[in-house]
């Protein structure tokens, strides 16, 4: 292992800088992360509209200073059922080919500024869906944190 | 100055400077597209010129037009020398303009040795051309072009003395929508203006004229739009704060921050919307004038000019819509001695119709000419290459007349300054796909051609009605509505199913209807019995049914906006809104509803647009048929239209009376019949009855089961030799029996057409009728039921085999014909009928599954008498019979 991380570490240095700023969201009691610069907005609970027949992730749409914004429930995505009913959470909105996305996560953290020498490539031993939506880890102090490819997580041509 | 040529100067001092960087580009990148794209602005000014009478400009771009096609047929390498040359004429373009501006008319002066050049470089004298620069040969059409000058600037002023320039911004598209290809390169124009410095320093002034409107990026109006949405949520927001308190001192000021924001909000929307006749406005002038050139009598009529479109939409529409009207002027319309030779009105008719429909806005270009050349555009596809023969003697006219929309075709034998160089259809149709639309084209040989042009409404503002189902808002757009019916526990009619499919008695109607709940799999907390719900009829082509919703709340104005991609596969919804109130709601598609709801619509598959073209009008004769075993374990079916009720009786109630069954049915006697004469009725408990009803007569049609009903496209495909079936077709996948109501009405009474047959029974010979259907199963069912009351039917599929009818010189006493059916319509059809020959006096009656008042005035219009609805039987004999006596009585 520590043979592997300086390697890797010389190659990322080369192409990114040597940290980068991720918004951290909590869900499940799982730190998460998405690169600051995609992130639009933060937003409380939503009067949120139910869209019938759409997938089951799809929480619905919401109207963000007159656009809308479509809701998805990141829990249901992930496969870790829902949220606890009083619990009404937040959600980060994030720009995907011009159309606004709004993901539901449980709270939304600090902005974090981490060194690429703490970043490790997905463990194989993760749960094949979730490695279909990380990026890697990044190894903090007291815990780890996932980095969402937020495009996969709205792709659902591939998924079902 | 005059409006048309102010409108000109700006528009042409944006393509030039279009032109401008694609010269340059080509230089570098000597690509297809983008000489395609350079030659068709160099067209464009080229004709509008002509047109303006403005010969010098018209002159100077036709001779780089020729330079510009040579590249394009790939005869002349694209050189800097050429590039240099056609540069120089665009200068040239460029001042001649600015003396327009000043003066408003061409400035003295000769483009011969420009021409001269231009037309060296066509002809690949490419290096002699400067030193023949000012030959002789040029000094005499400058002369004329000239006089020509003078005459036609002082004339133009005059010609059309209109009101000042409308003050309103009138954004147009930006240069990149014009030039998709290119996109929007601000750093390039002043390495342009270096390499054409002449032209800069001659003329340092910019166009003042352009300066007069202002174009607004359409984009920053978007932006706008959310702002003021923006605004409304905030206002609204503080109105409800306010509610409460009477005595507020924010009262006052709110109520006038509310009425601005009204007036803000509705200004802005405007800007938006534009009616389409303001794209018309420069028709009429340009139709006189080529009338003029061209000496044809040509009358231009524009229907529908308030239809209103969404700016983006209409900007783009412009110049598609400019191009057909001159091809229909140009190509389409004989002159007028061929028109009186072939027996037409000299003045020929360019016809122009706007209208909104299902949440488009179709557009109708058609003229009364020649119609297209099948012949000449075959032999074209050839020469070009597009198909062989072979294939071409397997394909449809239909097939055949869309090679005009392929690019570089053109079929115009000469080249004049009007069209004919092949840039015209293949720019319309992509200028129209662009914007998401579909262009259409029926042609008959000696009677005209029309191009319908169908534009989706995503970018406009609609009215919609909003519902809720299971505490969910949806809006549905208002003009697929037809209307709204309140059915209560108490009310007369409630909601009654067969088989799980839900109907409402609506008018002595079934109307089949779709519940959202169970449709878009909502839930439902409250699923008990509601105390009332609510219909809304809504209207698809022809297929009516009624949708059913919790509540209904008010129509509000709604901005159309796609959903997310990730939903773009649910095809129930065609977009989605933010109200008033600030939230979203999805907006249902009724075609999609339709569509999953009627079995048949399943079939998908990506078909030829003739293939679909031609579906679609099959589709248009969808019925909803009640689907029934009787006599034998095969399907029937009936049209459900025909059926007035369903009812099951009381075997025990059956009483015979001269052998034949019967039961009291709300106060009289119902007659029985049975479908095939053997009255097996069940043993005990009750028996499904299809009851027809008229006046106050009714019938029970004996049945085993009630199996279903289905909406689907009615074909009989065989013909059937039992009496009382009109044929077999196939619906819902399976071989049902048609049964003809028609035939089972008189076997219960004798007389029951007896007031209708009166009529006939005395005349020496029963009246005649001409019906014409393009659907098999109407004119089965229409003859027997009409021969029945006492008429001498003819039938005929389609209008022109009944105009060969009136060539043969029968005659008859009434037309029945309906609306809607393929190649030429109802309305077309009557006109021909009115216009000339033997049947112009003769009554017609239109048949139409969907009869609004708006069809009803138009069936006037064009000649008919009356209108029916086409499955009300009733309505028909008596429009008949009155219709019929009216006559005589005049007679």
């Amino acid at each position: 292992m520590n043979q592997i991380v300086p390697a890797k570490r010389q190659s990322t240095d080369l192409a990114a800088p040597e940290t980068q700023d991720f918004v951290t969201m909590l869900i499940d009691g799982q730190l998460f992360g998405i690169p600051v610069l995609t992130v639009q907005d933060v937003l409380g609970p939503q009067k949120i509209t139910r869209i019938p027949l759409a997938p089951r992730e799809v929480a619905g749409s919401l109207n963000l200073r007159g656009r809308i914004v479509t809701a998805i429930d990141v829990r249901l995505r992930l496969d870790l059922g829902s949220r606890p009913a009083d619990d009404k959470g937040m959600s980060v909105v994030v720009d995907m080919g011009g159309e606004l996305y709004s993901l539901m996560v449980d709270s939304v953290g600090e902005v974090l500024s981490l060194p690429a020498a703490k970043f490790e490539r997905n463990p194989p031993t993760l749960d094949p869906k979730w490695r279909e939506f990380s990026l890697g880890i990044y190894r903090l102090e007291d815990k780890l944190l996932v980095v969402l490819d937020v495009a996969k997580l709205l792709d659902f041509t591939r998924s079902e | 100055m005059d409006d048309l040529l102010s409108e000109f100067l700006t528009e042409t001092s944006e393509s030039l400077s279009v032109l401008d960087l694609e010269l340059v580009k080509l230089e570098q990148n000597p690509e297809p597209s983008i000489l395609q794209n350079i030659f068709r602005l160099v067209h464009t000014i080229k004709g509008t010129c002509g047109f303006l009478g403005l010969p010098r400009l018209e002159h100077v771009a036709h001779a780089s037009e020729n330079v510009l096609g040579k590249f394009r047929d790939g005869e002349l390498e694209v050189t800097p020398d050429a590039v240099t040359l056609i540069l120089a004429a665009i200068d040239r373009i460029k001042s001649i303009l600015t003396h327009l501006e000043q003066n408003e008319c061409e400035p003295e002066g000769s483009d011969g040795d420009l021409i001269e050049r231009l037309d060296a470089m066509a002809e690949g004298r490419g290096g002699a051309a400067g030193a023949q620069g000012k030959a002789g040969p040029a000094k005499k059409p400058v002369a004329e072009i000239d006089l020509d000058a003078l005459f036609e600037s002082k004339a133009t002023p005059e010609a059309k003395p209109e009101p000042a320039p409308e003050p309103e911004a009138e954004p147009e598209p930006e240069p990149a929508a014009v030039a998709p290809s290119v996109p929007a390169a601000p750093a390039q124009p002043p390495a342009v203006r270096e390499s054409a410095p002449a032209a800069a320093a001659d003329h340092p002034k910019e166009s003042s004229v352009a300066a007069q409107t202002i174009r607004v990026n359409v984009e920053l109006l978007e932006g706008l739009m959310t702002l003021v949405s923006e605004l409304v949520l905030t206002r609204n927001q503080l109105l409800q704060m306010v509610r409460g308190r009477d005595d507020s001192e924010f009262t006052a000021p709110l109520q006038r921050l509310s009425h601005i924001t009204t007036d803000l909000q509705e200004g802005v929307m405007k800007t938006r919307m534009q009616p389409i006749g303001n794209a018309w406005a420069k028709l009429p002038r340009i139709v006189r004038d080529l009338a003029l050139e061209m000496s044809k009598k040509i009358d231009l009529q524009m229907l529908g000019a308030e239809t209103e479109l969404d700016r983006q939409v209409l900007e783009l529409i412009k110049d598609p819509l400019t191009h057909m009207v001159r091809n229909s002027a140009d190509h389409g319309l004989e002159g007028p001695e061929e028109r009186k030779r072939v027996g037409k009105p000299e003045i020929g008719k360019v016809v122009l119709n706007a209208y909104h429909e299902g949440g488009h806005i179709i557009i109708e270009i058609s003229d009364d000419g020649r119609g297209l050349n099948i012949d000449r555009i075959k032999a074209k596809a050839v020469q070009n290459g597009l198909a062989s023969e072979a294939e071409l003697d397997g394909m449809t006219p239909q097939q055949i007349y869309q090679f005009i929309f392929r690019a570089g075709f053109s079929t115009a034998e000469k080249v004049t300054s009007v069209s004919g160089r092949g840039v015209g259809m293949d720019v319309v149709r992509t200028n129209i796909e662009r914007i998401g639309g579909t262009v259409e084209l029926k042609s008959q040989p000696g009677r005209g051609s029309t191009f319908v042009i169908k534009i989706p409404l995503t970018l406009a503002i609609v009215s919609a009605l909003i519902v809720e189902c299971a505490g969910e808002r949806f809006a549905i757009p208002q003009i697929s509505v037809l209307e709204l019916v309140r059915v209560t526990n108490n009310s007369e009619h409630g909601i009654e199913t067969i088989n799980n499919a839900p109907v409402l008695r609506l008018r002595d109607r079934l109307l089949p209807l779709v519940s959202l709940k169970r449709l878009l799999r909502l839930t439902d907390d409250k699923e008990a019995e509601r105390q009332e719900t609510f219909i809304v009829v809504t209207q698809v082509g022809t297929y009516t049914f009624g949708i059913i919703v919790d509540r209904v709340f008010d129509t509000e104005e709604i901005v159309v906006k796609p959903v997310a991609p990730i939903l773009r596969h649910i095809s129930m919804f065609s977009g989605n809104t933010i109200l008033g109130d600030g939230s979203v709601i999805m907006i249902l598609d009724p075609n999609g509803i339709a569509a999953a709801t009627g079995e048949s619509a399943l079939m998908g598959g990506s078909q030829s647009t003739e293939a679909q073209v031609v579906r679609e009008s099959h589709s248009d004769a969808k019925t909803s048929l009640l689907v029934f075993r009787a006599g034998g374990s095969d399907l029937k079916a009936v049209p459900l239209a025909l059926v007035a009720r369903l009812e099951e009786v009381e075997v025990k109630d059956v009483e015979y009376s001269h052998g034949k069954p019967m039961v009291q049915y709300r106060g009289h006697l119902m007659p029985l019949v049975s479908i095939d004469g053997s009255y097996s009725f069940r043993e005990e408990g009750r028996q499904p009855v299809l009851v027809f009803s008229d006046h106050d007569r009714t019938m029970g049609l004996v049945v085993d089961e009630i199996v279903d009903i289905v909406e689907d496209r009615l074909k009989v495909e065989l013909s059937a030799d039992m009496p009382g079936a009109i044929g077999t077709a196939v619906i819902a996948g399976r071989a049902t029996t048609i049964v003809d109501a028609g035939y089972y009405l008189p076997q219960a009474f004798g007389d029951w057409f007896g007031s209708t047959k009166e009529f006939g029974a005395d005349e020496t010979g029963r009246p005649r009728i001409l019906l014409v259907d393009d659907s098999p199963f109407f004119r089965n069912l229409l003859t027997p039921l009409l021969s029945v009351a006492g008429y001498d039917v003819t039938a005929v599929e389609a209008p022109d085999r009944a105009l060969a009818l009136r060539e043969q010189g029968q005659d008859f006493d009434m037309i029945i014909s309906d609306i809607e059916m393929p190649v030429m319509n109802g309305f077309e059809f009557a006109a021909a009928v009115r216009s000339e020959g033997r049947w112009q006096a003769t009554p017609m009656v239109a048949l139409s599954s969907h009869a609004t008042d708006k069809d009803f005035e138009r069936g006037r219009q064009v000649g008919f008498n009356d209108y029916v609805a086409k499955f009300d039987r009733d309505s028909l004999l008596m429009t008949i019979a009155q219709t019929l006596a009216a006559i005589k009585g005049a007679a």
